[in-house]
């Protein structure tokens, strides 16, 4: 292929990337400090996004506050379902605490479908639709939006965790939770703030999404299965990790389509993902499997 | 003479729940219902090897429709593409659902807690991507139609009302086979590794090869399932095996109770009795009383609905008794 | 052992009550032999896709069946008759439609309309056929009702995938274009519609190559990759073929990568969401249809005009101006013949009699109907119904200034 055709599948494949890195990130930050896997991490992307479109459209609000509305309301939603539905089960099983966040979703996806809108929506784009020349490949503006604010989003989490207080209480929790409240942190709010953290990152993600690709009120499962996988490539425990891991699925997807190899079609791509993630899965816990003998 | 009573209670009570059963399919009874609890009997096979993989080894698995639709697709390829006899394309689907089964076990059990359960997650969607994509032998995304019915002979089980027996009569039979194999050594190996697998490798207990084979048994056990899913429904689609399928059947294993396996009829019950009967009445609302009664059952009844159940039925017979002694 | 059945009885009890308790008390079994009273009502059932990604076709199928069983029911029925219409939510899932079909067997209904796509037709008519009940669609895949003969209790109402893909070749053939790439989504419609593109007469009876044939799935929500792919080609045209938001999304991403070559989509497209989610995108775009679309342009003496501007007027008033398309119409169509042949059937015939006469009005007394996607003539050989010759059949679309206008070749 030409060199602008393969900048071509590159950037497809970094912005697409991006949005798997924002879904992982969120997985990440309540994974690492709860230990619970959020299967409505997906939902709240598309909270992002239909709450931005209904807020523009139908109450006729301006753009700006618009989205920062609709990501608040995503955070807001985020911490009711933390108090809910995760604190009342805190000694559930963490299969019990699967499928309660998978009623959540659930439950999220059905009253959005039947309060917002059951139809694909799309906001307008931030700055226009005509697409910008970049080395002979054409790309819409809404995905360097995209990729800046997946960036944006990761430095600032990186710089809140590591210089701030109550991110550093964060990290504590996530490292030992039983160390982290001998010294006063308080596990419990430290787990709300983390689903609030990471329903915020999930609605930042919608909000730059949603006038890339249209949404649906079913969105977020297909956005929570590949931010999830994100996730574990990155381990689950580091966000710049989940931001590799998304970047990596997504050039990985891109890619598989542009091979167009043999009978595997473009719509193998999800699968190809899948199998180099399984494979880079099992590399690693041979890895791990070695540290624990040797160590 | 109270203790003449409790003994014809206990055979009263197996002969009202046999005649219930017996009778369900009955026009004049609750026939139209049949549908239902023919795909019940189906889910509850699934459930149970489910129930035995997560319960008894504590292993999750968010692919458990991977098996459930191999079974269901080689059964559906062979009887109808093939010609092959029902019975033997059902019993072929199986062997080779076990083998794929025993194939990845080994190298899925390597990996523990959140990155198995994303392997079986992955294992889930990538036999899903399969499905829809191999159309020359799947038929697509659109699925095959025109699937036969199992015969014996000159009888042909293709009214709900023989499908109704059939499918229960294998429910049972896995029912009772997997109590054995609870009551079993078997049984108690699993407990020891559920327990601490640490605890059972020290006693000598193969723990891999244990889980490996719950493994191919609760895929043996899905592609059963699914076998009988076809040869019901005439009919075969990707969309039954997708990702939020694996979840139901995690979900109908969880309400009936992981170490329960009679738990499992009643989770599969329920769970498919939400979906299909109550919740089709109010559209658009369905799934959002869907994801509610989910997070609250496992709030409220984290060991599942039926031991739920359980408890209030003991509590109410100890009082009972209680009374019974009072002068 | 003893202990397990005390709770197996709590069990069965406990289901027991929630089975009969959550029911509404509906009588009917599956078909038997009793003759029904004669003022019990028609029950005819309805599958569409109200949720689910082919919501944005189903959501005015229901509203259009409902406005014309409404209608009967305050002009007090038929022959004395009420109607009562049971819609059941597939969800756009193809299992459920075949489970709904059962269901609704069972409460016994005399013949079901829909459902809203291919996929779910051919999976509802499994189940309609074996329990032979009448099933009218409103889905447009040609392997639905073809041969009429493998389908003699399914009919439907959209004009076929082939005689929409004939159409548009047509329009290539006479704008000298030959060389096409194809996009269609690898699901129900756009599979079936994918069969009949790549069919051998058909592209030699135009003169049609296809250079490149690439698929996208129901959910992918960025096909610039398989653009790209096509960019590398000679193609002069690309046909999209699919529903909802595949081809919205294509649009747009042809925007951005600033291809020129036409879009050329399939009637599936045929409602307001696809020009509001592709933007500005959505101009230029060329699509088959019936001619609901374009109905203000239409000249007075159009044969199908005032009927379409009375049904547009009604289904406007009562809900929301600009909201009937032609899925609404393809639905109306449906219930429409249903409802015909219960006006010339005679009373005290069982469910199973009542059944089958409805599927033998349809197939022989459905003649110069008159209805929203054309007239229709069926046939034992005909299922569909609608004329085949392209022309006649559906005129083309073009979207321009974010709105449909007539393209007259």
């Amino acid at each position: 292929m030409s060199s602008a055709q393969f900048v071509q599948y590159l950037i497809s494949g970094i912005t697409s990337g991006s949005v798997y890195a924002l879904v992982g990130l969120g997985f990440t930050i309540i994974y690492a400090v709860t230990k619970i896997i959020n299967f409505a991490q997906g939902e709240f992307v598309m909270l992002g996004g239909l709450l931005s479109f209904t807020l523009i459209h139908s109450a006729g609000l301006p753009a700006v506050p618009a989205l920062i509305l609709s990501i608040i309301i995503a955070a807001a939603i985020g911490a009711v379902m933390y108090l809910l539905a995760i604190r009342p089960a805190q000694k559930a099983s963490v299969v019990s605490l699967i499928i309660i966040t998978i009623g959540a979703a659930i439950f999220i996806r059905g009253i959005v479908g039947q309060e917002l809108t059951k139809s694909f929506v799309r906001p307008p784009s931030f700055s226009g639709e005509e697409s910008i020349s970049f080395l002979g490949a054409h790309i819409d503006p809404q995905a360097l939006w995209i990729i800046g604010t997946m960036v944006m989003v990761t430095i600032i989490l990186h710089l809140f965790l590591t210089y701030t207080m109550v991110g550093k209480a964060l990290k504590a929790c996530a490292i030992n939770p039983v160390a982290s409240s001998l010294v006063g942190i308080n596990p419990r709010t430290m787990a709300l703030l983390a689903f609030v953290l990471a329903s915020a990152v999930g609605g930042i993600g919608g909000v730059v999404l949603a006038p890339f690709t249209p949404m649906s009120y079913q969105s977020g499962v297909m956005l929570g299965l590949k931010g999830f996988v994100a996730a574990a490539i990155g381990g689950f425990r580091s966000p710049v990790a989940a931001v590799f891991g998304g970047l990596l699925l997504g050039i990985v997807e891109s890619f598989a389509v542009a091979a167009n190899w043999g009978p595997f079609t473009s719509a193998y791509k999800d699968a190809i993902a899948l199998v180099v993630l399984l494979l880079i899965l099992l590399v690693r816990s041979g890895k791990l499997a070695e540290e624990e003998r040797a160590g | 003479m109270l203790v003449r009573l409790k003994r014809y209670w206990s055979y009263l009570a197996i002969a009202a729940v046999i005649a219930f059963f017996i009778l369900i399919p009955f026009d004049w009874f609750l026939g139209r219902y049949t549908t239902l609890m023919i795909f019940i009997g189906i889910y509850t096979i699934v459930t149970v090897g489910l129930c035995l993989l997560m319960g008894y080894t504590g292993q999750v698995s968010l692919g458990q429709a991977a098996f459930f639709g191999m079974g269901a697709y080689v059964s559906a390829i062979l009887s109808k593409t093939y010609g092959v006899n029902p019975w033997g394309a059902m019993i072929v689907a199986a062997v080779m659902t076990g083998a794929f089964a025993y194939i990845i076990g080994y190298p899925i059990f390597r990996l523990k807690g959140n990155y198995l359960a994303m392997a079986t997650l992955g294992l889930g969607l990538i036999m899903w991507i399969l499905f829809k994509e191999l159309s020359q032998f799947t038929g697509g995304p659109d699925g095959m139609s025109g699937i036969p019915f199992l015969a014996i002979g000159g009888f042909i089980f293709d009214t709900s009302f023989r499908r109704y027996f059939l499918v229960w009569a294998f429910c049972l039979a896995v029912l009772l086979i997997s109590q054995n194999i609870i009551g079993s050594r078997i049984g108690r190996a699993l407990r020891a590794i559920h327990g601490s697998e640490a605890a059972a490798e020290s006693i000598g207990i193969n723990v891999t090869q244990f889980k490996v084979k719950i493994l191919v048994l609760s895929a043996v056990l899905a592609s059963l399932a699914g076998s009988l899913l076809v040869f019901n429904m005439n009919f075969v689609n990707p969309q039954t095996f997708d990702f939020m399928s694996s979840v139901k059947l995690v979900v109908m294993a969880v309400i009936g109770g992981l170490a329960s396996i009679w738990g499992a009829v009643f989770g599969a019950g329920v769970t498919r009795l939400l979906s299909e009967e109550l919740l089709v009445r109010f559209v658009g609302w369905d799934i959002v009383i869907y994801g509610l009664i989910l997070v609250l059952i496992m709030i409220f009844m984290p060991d599942g609905l039926f031991v739920k159940l359980k408890e209030i039925f003991e509590r109410l017979r100890l009082r009972y008794r209680q009374r019974g002694t009072e002068p | 052992m003893r202990n397990y059945l005390k709770y197996a009885v709590v069990l069965v009890l406990a289901v027991a009550l929630l089975a009969l308790g959550g029911m509404s008390c509906s009588s009917g079994g599956g078909g038997g032999a009793t003759p029904t009273p004669s003022a019990a009502p028609y029950k005819i059932g309805a599958i569409f896709a109200l949720t689910g990604f082919n919501s944005t076709l189903g959501d005015t199928e229901p509203l259009a069946a409902k406005m014309l069983v409404d209608q009967i029911n305050a002009n007090g029925g038929i022959n004395g008759h009420h109607l009562e219409l049971t819609i059941y939510d597939n969800e756009s899932d193809t299992v459920k439609a075949a489970t709904l079909a059962d269901k609704l067997i069972q409460d016994g209904v005399l013949a079901i309309i829909g459902p809203t796509s291919t996929g779910d037709s051919n999976a509802a008519k499994v189940e309609t056929a074996k329990a032979e009940v009448p099933l009218v669609s409103c889905a447009s895949g040609s392997n639905i009702v073809e041969p009429a003969g493998n389908n003699t209790w399914t009919f439907n109402t959209p004009q076929l995938d082939f005689v929409a893909i004939e159409r548009i070749y047509t329009y290539l053939q006479e704008g000298n274009i030959t060389k096409v790439a194809l996009l269609t989504d690898t699901a129900g419609f756009g599979k079936a519609g994918l069969a009949q593109l790549k069919r051998e007469d058909l592209l030699t009876k135009y003169g049609i190559t296809i250079v490149d044939a690439e698929t996208y799935g129901t959910y992918d929500v960025d096909m610039q990759n398989q653009l790209n792919n096509i960019g590398k080609t000679d193609a002069q045209a690309v046909i999209c073929w699919g529903t909802n938001p595949g081809p919205a999304i294509i649009a747009r991403d042809m925007k951005t990568l600033k291809m020129n070559i036409p879009l050329i989509c399939s009637h599936g497209i045929a409602f307001r969401d696809f020009i509001d989610i592709a933007g500005t995108a959505a101009n230029g775009v060329v699509f088959p249809a019936g001619k609901l679309p374009v109905v203000d342009e239409l000249p007075a003496t159009d044969p199908q005009k005032d009927f379409l501007e009375k049904f547009r007027a009604d289904f406007d008033s009562q809900y929301g101006s600009g909201r009937a398309n032609t899925f609404a119409g393809h639905a109306y169509d449906a219930i429409s013949m249903v409802v015909q042949a219960l006006e010339n059937m005679p009373e005290g015939l069982s469910t199973a009699e009542a059944r089958a006469f409805i599927r033998d009005y349809i197939e022989n007394d459905i003649k110069d109907f008159v209805g929203t996607g054309g007239v229709f003539n069926m046939s034992p050989q005909n299922h569909n119904g609608l004329p085949r010759t392209p022309k006649e059949a559906m005129i083309l679309v073009k979207i321009d200034n974010m709105k449909w206008t007539w393209l007259q070749d």
